[in-house]
């Protein structure tokens, strides 16, 4: 058989690569085109000058990052805070897709399901509002209740440990029905002939649980843990913003890599140290997909990502 | 077929329904929350606080948002357009590429699919890209900034290519490739009619993230008639917060005049109200197109 090149191929195939082209287009100037901005990183950036005629600083604004522990910080606070959300997640979804699909009032565990996913369409600006009308010091929810139990105010906005509760209640509270209706579709998929096997030799509704249903989850929980460690670096961040915004009290506890990112673009105009902290969190996230994928490749080859 | 009543059946069961109820109610619990305080006068909430049922009934917060209409129904404009134009062009663009890339006689499929999957894995971060889009494209205070950029991401190009895999039948395109159809009448005859279920949920997909949008009119617009309804929301927030924090700091009693907390639930309550409203009709695609894609993960 005769070797034909790409050229034959564009040729034989235009039609599809004109329907290709866009996305290609797309991506290329989305997301190819900023990573030479990069450079940024090692420069004292001049909005006038444009890319290449910034002072070169070398690392300089990473040293600056790292001496001043800024970048510990952060990488703690957002690996913490991602750990948290994929544990905590997976066991509520999980939980709670295995009671629903064990009820059998039909209209019950529709409305219910329905209930539990609707915090997933409300924007983020609208959780902010909720934080504040259920915290704020003078009029929120909290210290009214605390209030008429003759109980002290508390000052949620200004003390930190409760955002780390709170954010992550708050990212529960969002993502459960989500992750609950991929669960439950899984649970559907299971065929009923292991139940009423389970059953004739007298296994009780928790046996049945343990034994078939979450083994049975397996796939998918390796599957949205895979996904969810893929972008572990990159933490939520409308979230984060929403609910803390530019409150200086709470960074320690709440600031994660993007909120720093996004702050020193917006607020603080600081391009190169801006561009600095991203590029650490790309590279940092890029080597963990490696090695996680890596990992998987060895134990399980199904399981890994590409 | 009576089945004997086993042992703890019973209460698990009993166990299953009390915790469904209690956490489908913490779901519930803060729109009650906002819907209530946006119903409430605003002296009883400055007095009083928030509670979960008006202590003084008034509609005069939803009174103070549409005081002045123009500017709420502009960003209202604004994102309606975006949401439509963004959802139907990215769709467009979504669906040609996955279906393209899942043509198994398009020998370069692997190579491109990996192009658009390695965006996910590496980027020169959020700097970058706003660089080249202010300065390099110059769309700042366009509306096309608003939609554009939104158009696709890799998760739903290869959630397309996926779904188009496993909704058209390979026979199918051979056939007609035979009949002297061409690539493109193929994709616009038979995959788009075939693949409807897919193009729903990549299109709610689409259209949540438009509407939900606040982060592009934050970053790239400064003209306060281009802003999104998000956005709109976020920036009367703060401007209520501030006109809060200098009438308690300069003791001027400006909270008495404008009905600040209502008024801010009652925007809230009007900003939601869309999604709200079609969340049932919509949570049925969105559940049908999630739980395809899980079976088939």
């Amino acid at each position: 058989m005769k070797k034909k090149g790409f050229l034959h191929e564009l040729v034989t195939n235009r039609v599809m690569f004109l329907m290709l082209l866009p996305a290609l287009l797309f991506f290329l100037v989305n997301s190819y085109f900023p990573m030479v901005g990069i450079y940024y990183a090692f420069t004292r950036f001049d909005f006038n000058t444009g890319l290449f005629d910034s002072p070169f600083v070398g690392f300089e604004n990473f040293k600056y990052l790292w001496t001043s522990g800024v970048l510990m910080k952060l990488t703690m606070n957002t690996l913490g805070y991602n750990a948290a959300f994929i544990v905590l997640g997976n066991v509520l979804a999980i939980a709670c897709a295995v009671l629903l699909s064990e009820l059998r009032v039909k209209w019950f565990k529709k409305l219910t399901q329905s209930v539990m996913f609707l915090p997933y369409f409300i924007s983020f600006v609208i959780l902010s509002v909720i934080a504040y009308n259920l915290f704020n010091y003078e009029s929120g929810f909290l210290n009214t209740a605390l209030k008429q139990l003759s109980m002290n105010p508390i000052d949620v906005y200004n003390t930190p440990w409760i955002w780390v509760i709170l954010i992550i209640l708050f990212y529960l509270w969002k993502n459960l029905g989500y992750s609950m209706v991929i669960y439950l579709a899984s649970i559907t998929g299971i065929s009923d002939e292991y139940y009423e096997a389970a059953k004739m030799d007298g296994a009780n509704i928790f046996q049945r649980i343990w034994y078939i249903t979450l083994p049975m989850l397996k796939n998918t929980f390796v599957m949205l843990l895979l996904f969810a460690l893929g972008s572990i670096m990159k933490g939520q961040f409308d979230l984060f913003y929403q609910l803390i915004g530019n409150n200086g009290v709470l960074y320690n506890a709440t600031d994660i890599l993007d909120t720093y990112v996004y702050r020193s673009l917006k607020v603080t105009f600081d391009i190169g140290m801006a561009t600095a902290a991203g590029l650490y969190q790309s590279m940092f996230g890029f080597i963990l997909i490696m090695t996680v994928n890596y990992i998987i490749r060895r134990i399980n080859d199904e399981y890994a990502l590409f | 077929m009576k089945v004997k009543q086993e042992k703890y059946y019973r209460s698990f069961q009993v166990g299953a329904y009390l915790i469904i109820t209690l956490i489908a109610l913490l779901c519930l619990f803060p729109f009650l929350l906002i819907i209530s305080a946006s119903l409430t006068q605003n002296e009883s909430i400055v007095r009083d606080g928030y509670h979960l049922l008006p202590q003084a009934w008034s509609l005069e917060g939803y009174r103070m948002v549409f005081r002045f209409p123009e500017q709420v129904l502009r960003a209202y404009g604004v994102t309606i357009m975006t949401t439509v134009l963004g959802t139907l062009g990215g769709l467009f663009l979504i669906t040609m590429a996955g279906y393209v890339l899942q043509r198994k006689d398009f020998k370069y499929r692997n190579v491109f699919s990996f192009y658009i999957y390695f965006t996910t894995l590496f980027g020169g971060g959020l700097v970058p890209w706003y660089i080249m889009i202010t300065k390099y494209l110059q769309l700042t205070d366009t509306y096309a900034v608003l939609i554009l950029p939104g158009l696709m991401t890799p998760f739903l190009v290869i959630l397309m290519k996926n779904f188009i895999r496993s909704a058209v039948p390979e026979e199918l395109i051979e056939s007609a490739k035979i009949d002297g159809a061409g690539d493109f009448r193929i994709y616009y005859r038979i995959v788009l009619q075939l693949s409807m279920p897919g193009i729903a949920t990549v299109g709610l997909f689409l259209a949540l993230a438009y509407w939900n949008d606040w982060f592009t009119s934050s970053l790239f617009i400064n003209d306060q008639s281009k802003f999104q309804l998000q956005y709109y929301l976020y920036n009367v927030m703060n401007a209520m917060q501030f006109v809060n924090q200098m009438g308690a700091g300069s003791g001027v009693s400006l909270g008495t005049d404008i009905p600040t907390e209502s008024t801010k639930m009652a925007m809230a309550i009007v900003v939601t109200g869309p999604i709200l409203f079609l969340y049932p009709f919509v949570q049925r695609y969105f559940v049908k197109g999630l739980t395809i894609g899980a079976v088939k993960g």
